[in-house]
């Protein structure tokens, strides 16, 4: 059974698909930077909100697809992670620590503990099985949130001011964008340099083929584990920017919605390509933006959009480059490659 | 005390039937065809949303009942011709985010047809009153008897269907070994049809069943679908006999654990904290019991395939 993450996908040079070059990634910063300025020149400040959702956002999606694109888990409880780091925010704020250098690391490992812990579990069970577990944990935090009426249960948890930095303004739109900036970009170059070492080349090579490397002699739970705590741990540094963002969190956060929100800009930009994340997590909200603008059924036109993605373009936006050098150097679609013997679709 | 119990238990009862209704097809669909389908609970929301359309229309109950499970099972098969086919073999990835888009996309529909406000289904008149079980002492709603009554039948013949019949056999052999029946000459196709109406039609029973009860609303698909797949999960995919046992025991343990912990939990917190506490902490006692048998007995307790 071919399956995408199964054998059969044929990868010519796994470990460089969307890896960006030094040029790319500074443009990208640079423009990134300039944003904002020339949003608030043309006087749409605005979307400078918009931009930080983005950024925040695309870090969340960047983590989910550490552990989905990299590593082939399919999790679909990735907002528990994202919930834990933006309650672990607004618990600290509510007793009154908001630093932001104490608020953002406890809300990191907040988060990757509770990776930690549901993935130590989860990683035992395989294909739709991990599915359902991961499912089944975000459910647990959710009903936990809700039935915590100290953390404001249902009606969620507002803070009153943004965690602070002596001596830098985030209580600004303009402030807090080029903070959101800056950590996001740490994330991504901790992020780049992950999954261009040696860890990040095992766990792609685990996600191709499990057995051949369990064979070889690595560790495949443990750097599956170190994988999904990871992705966890930044999935709460962007749960704890967003509770920054909109001042405060709500157990909505943590539904499975949420965490299908995630996996779905995950895949509109393409899992496993490095700038899959950050391309779907953009492109989902500005055309959620400019959609829901004109039109309250936006739902409608995203389930279409996705139906479309899943049947016709599965590999994603980032896919279509590759698809388009390929048509233009004259080759036609790859041809259908055997199966491995001794391989079978996990369940 | 007693009667209280007596009467939470009837409940947990009629709960984990309806439960059994929905899950029965989700582990078909799981089993057979080897799909998830996150969009099953979109099926019941759409059985009562039509099951609430053709009452309004015809005025009695029982046969909007029917129609609207005869509609739902026709938008079932459609769907399974369209859209299930080709998800058929794909990644469970891809299965996950196209349901996930179907939900969306019912959600959207049934909001831009019906509008955001919950429907109301009428009791049928001759059911609305409560029967006497235990003279002066214990009385349980006519209509929720009736739907204790309903789902055990449909368990029934569901058992039968399994059990006693030729697509019953097929229907076995394709949760065992889809390739294998294939190749022993059970038409797979027509048979994937043919349980994807039936889960469907399941769902429409529940959802008109369940009507009168709830308010019919838009959402009301994803707050079943999760304890629907839990119930799959503990009693194996697959498995009819695990449904059945899953749906009652996760059932049983949502009703009876909320009645039991808001009941200690006022021994401990005060008595509004208690009854929003207790019905959370149930709720997570069935994700914990999912956990626990994913953990310990990944299979499921009656796994279907040997």
């Amino acid at each position: 059974m071919l399956s995408r993450f199964g054998p059969g996908r044929k990868i010519e040079t796994p470990l460089l698909i969307g890896l960006p070059g030094p040029w790319t990634a500074i443009g990208v910063a640079l423009l990134l930077a300039i944003y904002p300025l020339v949003m608030s020149a043309i006087g749409e400040d605005f979307f400078i909100i918009v931009g930080s959702r983005i950024l925040i956002f695309a870090l969340a999606a960047s983590a989910l697809n550490l552990a989905l694109g990299y590593g082939g888990m399919i999790s679909l409880g990735h907002a528990a992670f994202l919930g834990t780091g933006a309650y672990a925010v607004a618990i600290l704020a509510k007793y009154g620590i908001v630093a932001a250098w104490v608020a953002l690391p406890v809300a990191v490992l907040a988060a990757a503990l509770a990776a930690c812990l549901i993935g130590a579990v989860s990683l035992r069970t395989r294909g739709v099985y991990f599915i359902m577990i991961t499912l089944a944990f975000a459910q647990l935090f959710y009903y936990l949130a809700i039935s915590l009426p100290e953390f404001g249960g249902d009606d969620g948890l507002p803070i009153s001011a943004r965690s602070v930095i002596p001596g830098l303004p985030l209580d600004g739109d303009l402030g807090f964008y080029y903070f959101v900036l800056f950590i996001a970009g740490l994330a991504f170059v901790l992020l780049y340099r992950l999954v261009a070492s040696r860890f990040g080349r095992a766990l792609v090579a685990i996600r191709e083929n499990e057995r051949r490397m369990a064979a070889i002699g690595y560790p495949i739970y443990r750097l599956k584990l170190m994988a999904f705590t990871l992705s966890g741990g930044l999935a709460g540094l962007a749960g704890a920017l967003l509770a920054n963002l909109s001042m405060g969190v709500t157990p909505h956060t943590l539904t499975w919605h949420q965490s299908g929100i995630l996996m779905v800009m995950v895949i509109i930009g393409g899992s496993g390509y490095f700038w899959g994340g950050i391309t779907g997590a953009a492109i989902f909200l500005l055309l959620e933006e400019t959609i829901s603008a004109h039109t309250e059924h936006w739902n409608l036109i995203l389930g279409a959009l996705l139906l479309f993605i899943v049947l016709v373009a599965p590999d994603g936006v980032m896919s279509l480059r590759e698809r388009v050098l390929k048509l233009l150097r004259g080759g036609g679609p790859p041809a259908p490659e055997a199966i491995p013997a001794g391989e079978e679709k996990t369940r | 005390m007693l009667y209280l119990f007596i009467e939470q238990a009837l409940n947990g009862l009629q709960y984990g039937l309806m439960l059994f209704l929905l899950a029965a097809g989700l582990t078909l669909v799981f089993g057979i065809m080897d799909l998830i389908n996150l969009a099953h609970g979109s099926l019941y929301m759409i059985g009562a949303f039509l099951a609430a359309a053709f009452y309004q229309w015809l005025g009695s109950f029982f046969p909007a009942l029917l129609l609207a499970i005869i509609a739902t099972a026709l938008i079932g098969v459609i769907l399974e011709r369209i859209l299930y086919r080709r998800l058929q073999g794909m990644s469970h990835l891809s299965q996950v985010l196209a349901t996930f888009a179907l939900i969306l996309i019912a959600n959207e529909t049934i909001k831009i047809i019906f509008g955001a406000q919950p429907l109301m289904i009428g009791m049928p008149e001759s059911l609305s009153g409560p029967i006497e079980l235990v003279p002066d002492e214990l009385y349980y709603p006519a209509y929720r008897m009736l739907i204790i009554g309903v789902g055990l039948a449909v368990a029934l013949g569901l058992y039968l269907l399994v059990n006693r019949t030729r697509i019953g056999m097929w229907m076995r052999a394709g949760a065992s070994n889809p390739q294998m029946a294939a190749v022993m000459g059970v038409r797979i196709k027509p048979l994937f049809t043919f349980v994807f109406a039936l889960g469907a039609a399941l769902c429409a029973l529940a959802g008109a069943l369940l009507g009168p009860l709830l308010a019919v609303s838009v959402g009301m698909g994803e707050s079943i679908l999760i304890p629907a797949f839990e119930v799959i999960v503990i009693g194996g995919i697959g498995s009819m006999r695990g449904a059945l046992v899953g749906a009652l025991l996760v059932g049983m343990i949502d009703t009876l654990g909320r009645l039991a912990l808001t009941f200690g939990l006022k021994l401990v917190v005060d008595s509004a904290t208690a009854a929003t506490l207790g019905p959370t902490l149930a709720s997570m006692m069935v994700s914990l019991l999912m956990v626990c048998v994913l953990f310990f007995r990944p299979q499921g307790l009656f796994p279907a395939r040997g």
